[in-house]
């Protein structure tokens, strides 16, 4: 969150919330509790008032553990889901309710890029004919021979010899068929990729090439990310800005270098404290009691509250809000707005 | 006497035209309670190392030469029965994935005192004791109540927990860890590998640990080796190893690393990929994605040589260390 940054957001999120919904039929629904029939619904809270926003050219990373719904914002922003509550603008649109064919215009300039290469590319398509379909669809006007060029280009571009073009997904590895899927997000020239942890299913020497590919993407096309990820010293390089996600809730949000320098939520400390460094030979994480609680009920205070060292009563019955801190971060922790962090 | 001694094991695959060649002639020791850790790229055959240890290699797979002496006993070439005494009982294995190793129709109970009663002549009810106190070692809270319950009510950590429990409840002298935490989130590895840490020190357990995460290694072992294509580049100690990496291999995948570069910055990255099993080459594994490589890394294979703390098999660094010889005489 530099402070120079004017005009309006490229992507905001304004108090979203998702719910799935557990028991979809009548009978699912029909409980008995304490001798007598009822009705409930149990839900998925998936993310709950969640705002978040994204400036032209940054990269913010969506980090979390998983089931803290990072995937599912992305959806949501990709328009693959639809929020319950709160809305979503593009370039100061919104977008959360259109119908699939008044999403079109914003799905050109907005490109997804999946965790599992394996699984991301259609395995009876010919990489052209995948690389193709994109730019068929979104760029009527092109002709055959100007929509080849295209492909060819942004292939040269990713790293892979526009001659495989006709080989299938299965002829490549790994590394090379993300490369593809990269491509394919490129083709229709987005203004905004949405990333959800594009590199986790890769060796580490193939991550630093797609990672490199990444950034060269975005200083090349002007690129601006929604990076999803698990690996924190994957956000140190790559992002400009960070959300820590905790069960739907942002419990931390801030720029990378203040985050990483300066972590405030007994969370954040607690997920950095746990990353595994090559120098130091002496674990001394600061350890979490228990593990994430399930998102169908949702504690009615701080969603961190059961496993963090310092929360009181307050903590127990009033949610947080996110509330700015003087480095600019905004962090949602009563411990932090009291300060009585710092033992 | 070291605990486990693996020497010039080679391990092969026949596929319908000839056989290839998944472990190329390696050898190394694990002292007793000592934790080594084996590290590499996926395809390397760091898991088949830890197969073949277990003797677990079934068809198309198996060892063509070599031996694996566990306590001075080579298994290689021992019956299903014969092993059973040493598998479980003296060795244990944890895998990657704990949704897939624990069976979803048994009990948590039911699997350990299965286990227990399997090897040792035990009633049901001292099975069940050792394993509500095992389970308690590893931190599982009412363990009472964790054996009626069946995996899927239990997280991914507490399976993962159990398993440990499961690998510790015969008192095995040695555990094979394949990539422990790599499906857990990284508070929750951290846990894990603090509670193997623990549990290996106080038992005096020697570990394998085949891992990925460099980051791991550094924490949880003495020793490490790289594997590269089914050979070891470089073995020697961890803190050696993670600080000064000799084989241009291990100082790519080190550098590789996103800590290693400024934020921002490209990060260094080493071009291609690793060979397939199929096209391997007469010379050095790594030569075509090496910076160094010369005429002679293509056609000759480098041996594992071994300099002050660690052995490296590379042409290069060889020559580097004949030269500051000759400059020292």
């Amino acid at each position: 969150m530099t402070k120079t940054q004017t005009g309006a957001p490229l992507l905001e999120m304004c108090h979203v919330k998702k719910e799935f919904v557990l028991d979809q039929s009548f009978l699912d629904t029909v409980k008995l509790r304490g001798g007598k029939i009822t009705r409930e619904k149990r839900a998925v809270h998936a993310v709950n008032n969640l705002s978040l926003s994204v400036q032209k050219g940054d990269a913010l990373c969506v980090v979390g553990e998983s089931g803290c719904g990072k995937s599912t914002v992305a959806r949501l922003i990709a328009g693959l889901l639809k929020p319950t509550e709160g809305s979503i603008h593009f370039e100061g649109n919104r977008i959360d309710n259109r119908s699939r064919k008044q999403l079109l215009p914003v799905r050109k300039k907005m490109q997804m890029i999946f965790q599992n290469p394996y699984a991301s590319l259609n395995p009876r398509m010919s990489i052209q004919q995948s690389l193709e379909e994109p730019v068929r669809y979104h760029m009527p006007s092109l002709s055959q021979y100007e929509i080849k060029d295209k492909v060819a280009e942004v292939m040269q571009s990713v790293g892979v010899d526009p001659s495989w073009a006709t080989r299938y997904p299965h002829e490549f590895s790994g590394g090379q068929r993300q490369r593809i899927a990269i491509a394919r997000a490129l083709t229709v020239d987005p203004e905004f990729i949405i990333a959800d942890e594009p590199i986790s299913a890769l060796d580490v020497s193939i991550q630093a090439q797609v990672l490199n590919l990444m950034l060269e993407a975005k200083e090349d096309r002007g690129l601006t990310y929604l990076f999803i990820t698990h690996d924190l010293s994957v956000v140190e390089h790559f992002g400009t800005q960070v959300a820590v996600l905790y069960l739907g809730s942002v419990c931390e949000l801030a720029d990378t270098a203040t985050l990483f320098e300066n972590p405030k939520h007994p969370y954040t400390k607690a997920l950095l404290s746990a990353v595994p460094q090559l120098s130091d030979d002496s674990p001394s994480h600061i350890r979490l009691k228990g593990e994430i609680p399930t998102p169908i009920n949702l504690p009615n205070g701080c969603p961190f509250e059961s496993r963090c060292a310092f929360a009181n009563d307050r903590c127990k019955i009033e949610k947080p809000v996110p509330s700015k801190q003087p480095d600019g971060s905004l962090v949602a922790c009563h411990a932090v707005e009291e300060d009585r962090l710092e033992n | 006497m070291s605990l486990i001694s693996v020497r010039d094991l080679t391990v092969k695959f026949a596929t319908r035209e000839r056989s290839v060649t998944a472990i190329n002639n390696i050898s190394f020791d694990l002292a007793k309670g000592e934790r080594l850790g084996i590290v590499g790229e996926s395809g390397a055959g760091k898991s088949i190392t830890g197969f073949s240890l277990m003797n677990l290699l079934t068809a198309p797979g198996y060892i063509d030469t070599g031996e694996i002496l566990f306590q001075g006993e080579n298994i290689v070439g021992k019956s299903d029965s014969e092993m059973r005494e040493i598998r479980g009982n003296r060795m244990a294995m944890i895998f990657q994935d704990p949704m897939v190793t624990l069976n979803p129709v048994l009990t948590i109970g039911q699997q350990m005192i299965e286990t227990l009663r399997a090897h040792r002549k035990l009633s049901k009810s001292e099975a069940a004791q050792i394993a509500i106190m095992k389970l308690r070692q590893v931190y599982i809270p009412s363990p009472e109540e964790r054996l009626n319950q069946y995996p899927h009510e239990l997280s991914g950590g507490m399976r993962q927990r159990i398993i440990i429990a499961i690998a510790l409840l015969l008192d095995p002298e040695l555990i094979i860890a394949d990539e422990p935490t790599t499906a857990l989130d990284v508070t929750i590895q951290a846990d894990i590998m603090e509670l193997l840490l623990e549990l290996c020190n106080s038992n005096k357990v020697g570990l394998i640990l085949i891992t990925h995460d460099l980051g791991v290694v550094s924490q949880m072992t003495d020793r490490t080796l790289v594997m590269y294509a089914g050979k070891i580049i470089e073995a020697g100690k961890t803190v050696e190893i993670i600080n000064d990496p000799q084989h241009p291999y291990t100082q790519g995948l080190i550098n590789a690393l996103p800590q290693q570069t400024q934020p921002g910055q490209r990060l260094q990255q080493i071009p291609g990929n690793m060979p397939s099993l199929n096209e391997i080459s007469a010379g050095c594994t790594f030569n075509p994605r090496c910076q160094y490589a010369s005429e002679h890394c293509k056609t000759t294979m480098p041996e594992m040589v071994h300099y002050n703390d660690v052995s490296v098999a590379c042409h290069e660094v060889n020559r580097l260390h004949n030269q500051t010889a000759k400059v020292n005489k």
